[in-house]
Order: C-alpha cells, then sequence, then structure tokens
C-alpha cells in the first residue's frame, strides 16, 4: 500500500499533541536540579506533585494542564499563504483529538468559538526566511501566566537596575498566580508592542542554551539568583525555586527609550517545533535544530 | 497526607491546620468566574443544589463525552485570585466550607472564612493529570456556560495532595510568605 505524505496540517496536529503532553527536557532537568536543593517541606512536595504530573501526562498522552492556553504560532522559512489555513484545521482537530479545552471566547460578549479558532485566531507570526524548510514554532500560554504579562517604558537613565527591579517586580507580585516555579521571558528594547513580543519569544529559547551575548547571560543569571533568594517558592507557598529560568531577549530601540516586557511562562511552559521539507520527513524537536 | 471526607462539617474544618496536607474523598463541585456570578446572581434557591455548603474546586476541566459517558481528562485548580471580589458573599450565602484552588486568596475572603468556618486549599496548579485520575463526573449543571466554566459535580477518591493555605481562623500561608519576602 503506498503511504500518503501527512500533510501541514496533519503535522501542526501533532506538534500541538508534542507540545501539550511532553514537558521539554530542559525544563523536566530544571524541576529535578530544584527538587535536590529545596530543603522547605511542602515547597519539596509541590515539586514531586508536578514532576510526577509531567510523567503521567508524557506516559498517558493528555495534555500535562487543563488550561491548554491559547497557541501562538511562529511561522519562518519558506512558505505560502495556505499555511494558515493549514494552522487553522490543524487547530480545531486538534481540540477534538487531544482534547484540548475550547479557551477562546469574544473578549466583550465571552461566547466561546467551541474550536479554539475564530475572531482572529489562531495567531500567526510570519518570518519568511531562504531556509528550504518550513518552520513552525508553538508555544501554548495558560492564562494564569499570560494574565501577569507587564510592559514599562522606562527612562535610559533607569539602566540595568531599573529592568531588574521592573523584573522583579512583576514575578514577586504575582506571587502564585502563575504556577510557579516558572521560566520569566523578558523583552528588551524595540517599540512598545515589538517589546512584548520579544518577552514572549524569549520563552522559546531552551534553559540550556547560554546566550553568547555576556550582557544578556549576566541580567538572566543575577535576575535568576534574586528570585531564588526571595523565599516565594512553588505556588507561592514558600521555598527556594521561584523560577527555574531567565530568559532575555534584546532589539534595538529609540535613543529616548528603554521598553522592558516581562512574559511569564509557568512550570508547564509547553513548546514545540517542527521544520518540514519537501523530499524528507519532518523532523521535531522541544529544544533547538542542530 | 491526612484523609478527609465531604461533605465537611464546620467541626471538620476548624480542625484542619495551616499548612497541613491533606486529600479529600467525596462530592466537590467546580466553579469559575462565570459560575460564581449566576450563582450570586440567583441566589442559593435557585442555583444547583449542590453548590450549597460543598467543597468547592476552582477548576475548569477538560472533560471527554461519549454516549452520555463523561470522563475527565485534565482538572487542575485555576487562579483563585480571579474570584476574590466574588467568594466572601459565596462563603455566606451558600455555606462553602472548603475552597480548592491556586494562589490564594484576599484577606476579605479570609475574614468570610474565620466566621463561616471554610478553608482554603491550595492545590498544586498544572498538576492536571494527577487531579483527574481521582475525579469522576456524576452530573453537569448551567453546561451553557462552556466546558470550563461549567458546574462538574464530581466523586473525589483521595483526590490530593492539597495543602490548608488559609485555616479557619483565617491565617493565610500566602500572607506569611509574602510578609518574609526578600525584593
Ligand atoms: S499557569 Fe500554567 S500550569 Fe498553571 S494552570 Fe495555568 S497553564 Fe496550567
Amino acid at each position: 500500500m503506498i503511504q500518503l505524505p501527512e500533510t501541514t496540517e496533519d503535522i501542526v496536529v501533532r506538534l500541538l499533541r508534542l507540545a501539550n503532553t511532553k514537558l521539554p527536557e530542559d525544563i523536566g532537568w530544571a524541576l529535578e536540579a530544584a527538587a535536590g536543593w529545596e530543603t522547605d517541606s511542602i515547597a519539596y512536595s509541590q515539586l514531586g506533585a508536578i514532576m510526577d504530573n509531567a510523567k503521567k501526562a508524557e506516559f498517558l498522552g493528555r495534555p500535562m494542564c487543563q488550561d491548554t492556553g491559547i497557541p501562538v504560532f511562529y511561522v519562518s522559512g519558506r512558505f505560502d499563504s495556505s499555511v494558515r489555513g493549514d494552522i487553522e484545521r490543524a487547530v480545531r482537530r486538534a481540540t477534538a483529538e487531544i482534547p484540548l479545552r475550547p479557551n477562546l471566547v469574544d473578549p466583550l460578549t465571552r461566547e466561546n468559538t467551541g474550536d479554539n479558532t475564530g475572531l482572529g485566531a489562531p495567531f500567526i507570526h510570519y518570518r519568511p526566511t531562504d531556509d528550504d524548510f518550513l518552520q513552525i514554532d508553538v508555544l501554548p500560554k495558560g492564562a494564569g501566566s499570560e494574565n501577569m504579562t507587564r510592559l514599562a517604558m522606562l527612562n535610559p537613565a533607569d539602566g540595568i537596575e531599573g529592568i531588574q527591579r521592573f523584573v522583579a517586580d512583576a514575578v514577586l507580585d504575582a506571587g502564585g498566580r502563575p504556577c510557579p516555579p516558572t521560566v520569566v521571558g523578558v523583552g528588551i528594547g524595540g517599540t512598545s508592542d515589538r517589546c512584548v513580543e520579544l518577552a514572549k519569544e524569549a520563552l522559546l529559547r531552551p534553559l540550556d542554551d547560554r546566550s553568547r551575548d555576556k550582557s544578556i547571560r549576566d541580567l538572566e543569571e543575577g535576575l535568576f539568583v534574586k528570585l531564588n533568594g526571595s523565599g516565594l517558592g512553588p505556588m507561592g507557598l514558600g521555598g527556594s525555586t521561584t523560577v527555574l529560568g531567565v530568559r532575555v531577549k534584546k532589539e534595538g530601540c529609540h535613543t529616548a527609550s528603554l521598553p522592558v516586557a516581562v512574559n511569564i511562562g509557568c512550570w508547564a511552559t509547553r513548546r514545540a517545533s517542527v521544520r518540514i521539507y519537501r523530499d524528507r520527513p519532518p523532523e521535531f524537536t522541544q529544544g533547538v535544530f542542530r | 497526607m491526612r484523609m478527609i471526607h465531604a461533605p465537611l462539617s464546620e467541626e471538620d474544618v476548624r480542625s484542619l491546620r495551616l499548612g497541613e496536607v491533606v486529600g479529600i474523598s467525596g462530592p466537590i463541585v467546580t466553579a469559575r468566574d462565570e459560575a460564581h456570578m449566576r450563582a450570586l446572581e440567583k441566589g442559593p434557591e435557585n442555583s444547583p443544589g449542590c453548590l450549597r455548603g460543598c467543597v468547592l474546586f476552582h477548576c475548569g476541566p477538560i472533560v471527554s463525552e461519549s454516549d452520555g459517558v463523561y470522563s475527565v481528562v485534565a482538572a487542575g485548580p485555576t487562579t483563585s485570585a480571579r474570584m476574590d471580589k466574588l467568594e466572601a458573599e459565596m462563603i455566606r450565602r451558600f455555606g462553602i466550607r472548603a475552597v480548592i484552588g491556586k494562589g490564594g486568596m484576599s484577606s476579605e475572603v479570609a475574614d468570610a472564612m474565620r466566621e463561616c468556618g471554610c478553608v482554603y486549599l491550595a492545590a498544586v496548579g498544572g498538576a492536571a493529570v494527577t487531579y483527574a485520575e481521582s475525579l469522576t463526573v456524576t452530573d453537569v449543571e448551567w453546561k451553557d456556560l462552556g466546558m470550563a466554566e461549567a458546574v462538574w459535580e464530581m466523586d473525589a477518591s483521595s483526590f490530593g495532595p492539597l495543602v490548608v493555605a488559609i485555616d479557619a481562623d483565617g491565617d493565610s500561608l500566602y500572607e506569611s510568605v509574602r510578609k518574609r519576602i526578600r525584593r
């Protein structure tokens, strides 16, 4: 029997299944490391329950959290306009098949569309490049963490210290609401709209990916130490594991501006990527492509 | 993990100590933003009877249905703070004995808990598969609100772990952590 090649739609359903049912390895390692140094007994019990849950979700092929969020897609490489329809149909199918929770509502009437599409969704960012593949990254974000998003247009004179204070306040004021330990996405620079995008894109970078830029590394490591010394702990119940990592992404900005945005990813920071080629099977990863 | 059995009496609830880890068996009922608003608008007489004196779970589960049989796929807690403005009145009018959620609730809610005999039990946010495994659906009300917002009546068996995070004296673990936080 001739096997028909998977369509882009099929591949995106698989991508959503992977993202929702399997915690990226780097996050699993960070949780295990945290459990190793956590001395608070309540904190330890929370980390244990989280890891246990992630294992069960992967084994049973079920979404690790009931809030399967609103998936944001990043499409890059070579593609044409049909990719939007493919993704839209895939989201509808994934909602029924995996299943995902229908989360999408009209913001004013609060009426649910029932299948996570419509009213402009799915939300897709397009970045065409000259590569010979189509790459799709997906980031399903739940509301608990997404609702904690903040943007500040700081003064250039506020400097690195101003950035650190703003990020730390955003994480500590959020308390237990975004399900700590969290991954903190920080966008620095751009314009106000671009800055918020950067903060979310920062969450696509795995925790074991070291930045080549020393100023970014210093900021990430400094915030990591500071936040884990705060005492907020898993679920805001106290302890020494408040964040699993800090990811910073920067771009240029106006000489009179210093935009900073924070987008928090819960412990269940779900992401997955695929490269679709014309002449060979697709490649999936939850880290970086090699 | 100490086991407690719903429905809970005021005495049961007042015996729970702050920081204690418990598991629950018996009926529990889900309600989020929309269900809270509708319940308060309609009042206890015109709302599903299961809400009265119940163990209330802040949760919008994923439930699959085949041939009229429901199964709980994923059911972790949702952020309780969204219900901060509604919960004190819910506790007073519906006699809620325990609220299960994540992230804690305001001091106004803690006051109502102290006054009426109610506790806040912190579930592990995102541990949706673990929690789903100990739940079976017995009925559903207000399904028109959608899967996440409907009132799901469930039977729990050893549902946990849950941390007593606000006790019936109104003392809150979140508050004590917040006071100690190093900025
Ligand atoms: S913040 Fe994340 S882990 Fe917590 S309930 Fe929301 S999606 Fe799930």
